[in-house]
């Protein structure tokens, strides 16, 4: 019997000894067994916490400088005093440990847009994060997986974590993508079918000839939303694209895994693109979802384009081809937000951002911002966002009492325009 | 490492916010979480508990929330093993890392009532009800899980790990 991709990443990575169950090359659903770890992660919210750990062990180094991982994005630039004490936490034990990888304001992006990027993440890699959306890194072929404090403390220690084997759902599309689809819809379509704890405890596996023609950009937005589908990880098969993407950027050795033919999966779910509309998720969860042209007469406050799920530069160009020579709605702010300085600067280059400014759009430096209602574009209550991030949980973005409803760039921006949740189609044909 | 206590007997979904209510979150010594354990599912619990009993409860056991400070507040109350038909992924990891050892087992859990006395042996993976007689069978802990458990969590055992390998 054959293994899944994530098998065979984790059996890569069995810390030899008498420790793991699975001592042989081999490891199947189910096993609990230690790893090494390629990439250790933490953002300015959860490294405070996972360093205060760190210390109680009595170490003195991180196992490994280049390794370990750490992004000030979530209240970057630090939006008040709190936020800035532990910025400077991790400013200082970055300094101290001399971790070669610690991203702060002006050179820093959304951590799961900036490590790819980077080059810091690569195929076949594990890599743990004090983050849920560390799974964004399994379109590079790579598992990867949100943990707690404590394990990250620990993984920055000994550069080992304890994992149990997951099951593995395939899902596999095929069909013609409609005009203005990307993989937000897919993965909103999927979500929605399956349902918010639809893939709990395993790993997804996205394939199919659609995933073969999928920009990179598509496949990290993808991956990104695992978890919103109760995944552990979501993964894409490396091919010549993912090589393309990694050339380049990625440094050090790696090797490349992949799930053979006779590997055995928990669920194999098919899916057909060819009818599937630009999505949107309701709020308040993201299964709710629904063609956007079947939203009903739903009107907005505000339009957040950017985060870990859309706010790469291939985003940013869907975006601006809808709001270029347009207006943005009188009753509506729109918010742009490159998801790191490169995109940023890419994006100036291309001329998007005067694309965005000239349409009544705001753009701001890389920050997490009001994906989690922490500052740039906290909603009152009653107010409406449609953003492009990925969870529209209540209070998610600010009030309680505020509404969340997640899409793809092309809707977000459609909707800007109309001041209302609109398919990009609508906003085309007023033309 | 064998524990024998008297059964706490809960149903299925027992969720992080009954295990410890939202609103003693701003709270983190163990002691003080320990006073309101279970205090949304069972208001008796934490006068009444006596340390060496165990928890035992049905399916997704400590679902919702990622905090850890559930299963310190159950470990700390004196629990010495939680049995469970099934764990929610997070609690599972959070209370081995902290060391409160649990295990899935649905049979025991189905044939097991409040106040009976359960003999678990951790690293045989075996329960026994003293009140039926019966014994169960689990999958053992892997060494190095039990290792975890053994030190009493994560961060003990790779503090010992590391000195033995210096
Ligand atoms: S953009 Fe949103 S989801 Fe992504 S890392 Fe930041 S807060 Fe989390």
């Amino acid at each position: 019997m054959g293994h899944t991709l994530t098998e065979k990443i984790i059996a890569a990575h069995l810390v030899q000894g008498e420790e793991n169950v699975a001592s042989s090359a081999e490891v199947w659903p189910g096993d609990l067994v230690e790893v090494a770890v390629d990439i250790v992660l933490a953002n300015d919210i959860t490294a405070p916490i996972a360093i205060r750990e760190f210390e109680t062990l009595g170490v003195e180094r991180v196992f490994d400088r280049d390794r370990v991982v750490m992004v000030a994005d979530h209240f970057a630039p630090n939006k008040d005093i709190k936020s800035a004490e532990q910025c400077l936490a991790m400013r200082q034990f970055a300094r101290a440990q001399g971790l070669r990888h610690h991203f702060d304001v002006g050179r820093m992006g959304i951590e799961h847009v900036l490590l790819p990027e980077q080059g810091l993440v690569a195929p076949g890699d594990i890599v743990v994060g004090a983050d849920s959306h560390t799974c964004t890194y399994g379109a590079l072929g790579a598992f990867a997986t949100g943990m707690g404090s404590t394990d990250i403390a620990v993984a920055m220690a000994t550069g080992c974590v304890w994992l149990c084997v997951p099951e593995t759902i395939r899902v596999v599309y095929h069909g013609r993508l409609r005009p203005w689809v990307g993989g937000k819809d897919l993965i909103l379509y999927t979500i929605g079918h399956i349902g918010v704890s639809g893939a709990l405890y395993k790993a997804i596996e996205f394939a199919g000839p659609v995933i073969d023609d999928l920009s990179m950009a598509g496949r990290f937005t993808m991956a990104n939303m695992a978890i919103e589908a109760g995944g552990k990880a979501g993964l894409f098969a490396v091919d010549d694209r993912t090589l393309a993407y990694v050339d380049g950027r990625v440094s050090r050795p790696y090797h490349v895994y992949q799930a053979d033919t006779d590997a055995t999966y928990a669920q194999l779910i098919e899916i057909d693109v060819s009818q599937i509309e630009p999505q949107v998720a309701l709020p308040h969860l993201p299964e709710n979802v629904c063609p956007a042209s079947q939203a009903g007469e739903v009107q907005i406050d505000q339009v957040v384009i950017g985060s870990c799920t859309n706010g790469r530069l291939e985003d940013l160009r869907v975006a601006a081809e809808l709001l270029r020579g347009r207006r943005v709605h009188p009753d509506v702010r729109c918010i742009v937000i490159p998801g790191s300085q490169q995109v940023y600067l890419e994006a100036l280059r291309e001329g998007l951002i005067e694309a965005f400014i000239e349409a009544g759009a705001v753009v701001s430096t890389p920050t997490c911002g009001p994906c989690l209602g922490g500052h740039m574009g906290v909603l009152a209550a009653g107010e409406r966002a449609v953003s492009t991030t990925n969870r529209n949980f209540r209070g998610r973005m600010g009030h309680p009492e505020s509404e969340v409803y997640l899409a793809g760039p092309a809707v977000a921006a459609a909707s800007a325009v109309a001041g209302h949740i609109a398919s990009p189609e609508e906003v085309q044909q007023c033309n | 490492m064998q524990l024998t206590g008297r059964v706490w007997k809960y149903g299925d979904n027992v969720d992080t916010d009954v295990i410890i209510p939202a609103r003693y979150l701003n709270v983190s010594t163990p002691e003080e979480l320990a006073r309101h354990c279970m205090e949304g599912i069972d208001p008796d619990f934490a006068s009444a508990v006596q340390r060496g009993d165990i928890i035992v409860a049905g399916e997704n056991f400590g679902c919702g929330s990622s905090r850890e400070h559930a299963p310190l507040a159950i470990k700390e109350s004196g629990i010495a093993c939680v049995v469970a038909k099934s764990f929610a992924r997070i609690f599972y990891r959070n209370a081995i890392n902290i060391g409160l050892p649990i295990l899935a087992c649905a049979q025991a859990v189905e044939e097991t009532e409040k106040g009976d006395q359960l003999t678990v042996d951790l690293r045989a993976g075996t329960i026994t009800n003293l009140r039926t007689g019966r014994t169960y069978q689990t999958p053992p802990f892997p060494a190095f899980v039990m290792g975890i458990i053994q030190a009493g969590g994560l961060i003990p055992y790779t503090r010992e790990r590391m000195a033995n390998d210096q």
